[in-house]
C-alpha cells in the first residue's frame, strides 16, 4: 500500500476530512426535520402512509450520477445541489424509521397518556416522541453513514470534502492519492458510527432498560 | 387546598340520559340508550360479557369516546362544557394494560398528572410519596425504579398510585385487574376497597368477572348488547336476577355465591329463646357463609345471631339458611332496569 500521498499531505486530507463531516452534518440538520414533518404526517394521517413511505423509496432508486446532471442545469455544481440530493437520499432512512418508531409505540400506552389528560402536544413530546426515539435515532445513524458515502459521489461536483480528494487522484492516475482519500472517509464513516452509537445509549428508552436488566 | 387525602376529597355524581354510541357501520349500537344516575361516591361495577359495551360506555365519560347521542354530567357539568384535556385531569383513569410510560421513573409517572396542572416541584414530591404509601409500595424502596423492574401487580398498584395523583373525585377503571393472577387479584380488590373507603370517589369500574363484581360494587350495572339490563345492590342481582340472562351471568344457581352475600340478620327467623345464650354468637351484619362455616366447625345447628352491640337479637338455624338460599326465582320486578322488560 502506497501511503505517500497521506503521509505528505495529512494537512489536505485534515482539512477535506473536516469539510466532509461539515457537508454531511449540514445535510442531516436539513433532512431530519422534514423527515420528522413528513414522518408524523405520514403516521397520524393514515391515507399518506403508504405513499410518502413509497416515494421516499423511489427518490432513493434515482442513480447518482443522473440525479446531479439533472441539477447542474438549475442549480449548477458546488455545495448547493450536493445538499439537495444527500437530503433527498436521507429520507428514506429517516421517514422510514420515523414511522416505524412511531408506529412501535403500544397504543395503550397512548390512550392512558390522553385518558390522563395530555393534549396532542404533550402527548408527543412526552411519550410519543421518547418511546419512539430508539427506532428513529437508529434511522438517523444509518441516513448519517448514507449520506458521508455518498458525500465521496457529489465531491464530483466540487462540493468539497473527501470526493474530491479522490477524483483528483483518478484524474492523475495516481492511486496514493486515491487510497488517501479512501482511508479518510473510512475512518470518518466508523468515527461517526461509534458517535451514534453511543448517543442511543442516552434515549431515555435505553435509561430505562439499562436500569431493567 | 389541602393535599391530604381522607377528609376532604369526595365523589362526583354521574348522570348519564339517554345515551348512544353507534360505530360507523355498524349495526347495532355498542351502548343503546342507556340513562344511568350514580350517587357521589359510589363504587359502581359495570359488568357484561365481551361486546356488551361496557367499555365503551365507560370510555364515553372521559370522552376518549364520544357519544353519538344523549348527555353525561357530571356533578351537573355536561362533559362536553370542558376542555377534553381539563376533564380528564379531573377523573381518574386506569386501565388494564397499565399503560405506564417505560421511559420514565415510577416517581416520574405517578407525578403525570400533577405536574400537567403545573404543581409545584415539593408538593409534587410530597404527594407523590403519599400516594405510594398509599398504595403499598414504600417510596423508598419503588420510587426510583422504572415501571419493568415491577411486577405485574406492582405495576398496576403505580397505575392507580397516578390515577389518584391530581384527587380526583372520580375514577374509571377499565379492568385493572384483568391481567392478574388470581392471588394478586384477590389482594389488590380488598386494597382497592379500602382506598375507595379511605377517599370516597365515586368509581366505575369495568369487569366481566362476577366474582370481582360482587367483591367491590356497592351497585352492578349488567349490560348486554349496549342496554342496562339491570342496575342494582350484588345482593339483588344474585339473589333477584330480573332476568335467565342475568341468572345465567351471575350463576345465581351457585349456591356459595349466593350465601356470601346474604347476611345473617336478613336470613334469620328464629325468635329468641331460652337456650340463645348459650348458642355460639355471629354478627348479623356476618354472611350467610361465614355462619355456615361456624356450624361446621362447632357442630352447632343452631346460632344466635347479635348486633353490633354484642346482643343477641334472633336465632340462625340450618333451615334458615335452606330456605334464604334455596328462593331465586327471577323477580317479578327488578329494581331498575331498561328495554326488553
Amino acid at each position: 500500500m502506497d501511503l505517500r500521498y497521506l503521509r505528505e499531505n495529512t494537512d489536505v486530507i485534515w482539512e477535506k476530512t473536516l469539510e466532509h463531516l461539515s457537508l454531511s452534518l449540514t445535510a442531516l440538520a436539513i433532512a431530519l426535520p422534514l423527515a420528522l414533518v413528513l414522518g408524523i404526517l405520514a403516521t397520524r394521517v393514515r391515507w399518506l402512509t403508504t405513499p410518502v413511505v413509497s416515494l421516499v423509496g423511489v427518490l432513493y432508486t434515482i442513480p447518482s450520477f443522473a440525479f446531479m446532471a439533472f441539477l447542474i442545469p438549475t442549480f449548477g455544481i458546488g455545495r448547493q445541489p450536493a445538499l439537495i440530493i444527500l437530503v433527498t437520499y436521507a429520507q428514506v432512512f429517516l421517514v422510514r424509521n420515523v414511522v416505524a418508531g412511531l408506529q412501535s409505540v403500544d397504543v395503550s400506552t397512548l390512550e392512558a397518556a390522553r385518558g390522563l389528560g395530555m393534549n396532542e402536544f404533550q402527548l408527543f413530546r412526552r411519550v410519543w416522541l421518547p418511546l419512539a426515539s430508539p427506532v428513529i435515532v437508529a434511522g438517523i445513524r444509518t441516513a448519517f453513514l448514507a449520506i458521508i458515502a455518498i458525500a465521496t459521489l457529489t465531491g464530483y461536483i466540487n462540493a468539497g470534502g473527501l470526493g474530491e480528494v479522490m477524483f483528483a487522484g483518478i484524474n492523475r492516475a495516481y492511486p496514493s492519492q486515491v487510497l488517501a482519500g479512501v482511508i479518510a472517509v473510512t475512518a470518518l464513516a466508523l468515527a461517526m458510527d461509534l458517535v451514534m452509537r453511543v448517543l442511543e445509549q442516552f434515549t431515555p428508552v435505553a435509561r430505562a432498560r439499562r436500569a431493567a436488566s | 387546598m389541602s393535599d391530604r387525602n381522607g377528609e376532604t376529597a369526595a365523589g362526583s355524581a354521574i348522570r348519564l340520559d339517554h345515551v348512544v354510541k353507534r360505530y360507523p357501520g355498524a349495526e347495532r349500537a355498542a351502548v343503546d340508550d342507556v340513562t344511568l344516575a350514580v350517587e357521589p361516591g359510589e363504587f359502581i361495577v359495570l359488568l357484561g360479557p365481551s361486546g356488551c359495551g361496557k367499555t365503551t360506555l365507560l370510555k364515553m365519560i372521559n370522552r376518549i369516546h364520544e357519544p353519538t347521542g344523549g348527555s353525561i354530567h357530571i356533578d351537573d357539568i355536561e362533559i362536553h362544557d370542558l376542555p377534553a384535556s381539563a376533564l380528564r385531569r379531573r377523573i381518574g383513569y386506569v386501565i388494564q394494560q397499565t399503560g405506564l410510560f417505560p421511559h420514565i421513573r415510577v416517581e416520574d409517572n405517578v407525578a403525570t398528572v400533577p405536574s400537567l396542572l403545573k404543581w409545584d416541584k415539593s408538593r409534587i414530591r410530597r404527594r407523590v410519596r403519599e400516594l405510594l404509601e398509599l398504595v403499598g409500595l414504600p417510596p423508598d424502596q419503588y420510587a426510583r425504579r422504572y415501571p419493568m423492574q415491577l411486577s405485574g401487580g406492582e405495576q398496576q398498584r403505580v397505575g392507580l398510585a397516578r390515577a389518584l395523583a391530581a384527587e380526583p373525585t372520580t375514577m374509571l377503571m377499565d379492568e385493572p385487574f384483568g391481567a392478574l393472577d388470581a392471588i394478586t387479584r384477590t389482594r389488590l380488590q380488598s386494597e382497592l376497597r379500602r382506598i375507595h373507603r379511605q377517599l370516597g370517589q365515586t368509581i366505575l369500574f369495568v369487569t366481566h368477572d362476577i366474582d370481582e363484581a360482587v367483591r367491590l360494587a356497592d351497585r352492578i350495572v349488567v349490560l348486554r348488547e349496549g342496554r342496562v339490563v339491570q342496575f342494582a345492590s350484588p345482593l339483588e342481582i344474585v339473589t333477584a336476577p330480573a332476568d335467565s340472562f342475568v341468572a345465567d351471568l351471575v350463576g345465581a344457581d351457585d349456591v356459595l355465591r349466593r350465601m356470601s352475600l346474604i347476611p345473617v340478620a336478613s336470613a334469620a327467623q328464629g325468635g329468641l329463646t331460652g337456650r340463645s345464650s348459650d348458642l355460639e354468637e355471629i354478627s348479623g351484619s356476618a354472611f350467610l357463609r361465614d355462619a355456615i362455616g361456624q356450624m361446621v366447625e362447632t357442630g352447632a345447628d343452631r346460632l344466635a345471631v347479635v348486633d353490633e352491640d354484642g346482643r343477641p337479637v334472633s336465632e340462625l338455624s340450618l333451615d334458615d339458611i335452606h330456605d334464604a338460599v334455596g328462593e331465586h326465582e327471577p323477580a317479578a320486578d327488578p329494581t331498575v332496569s331498561a328495554g326488553d322488560q
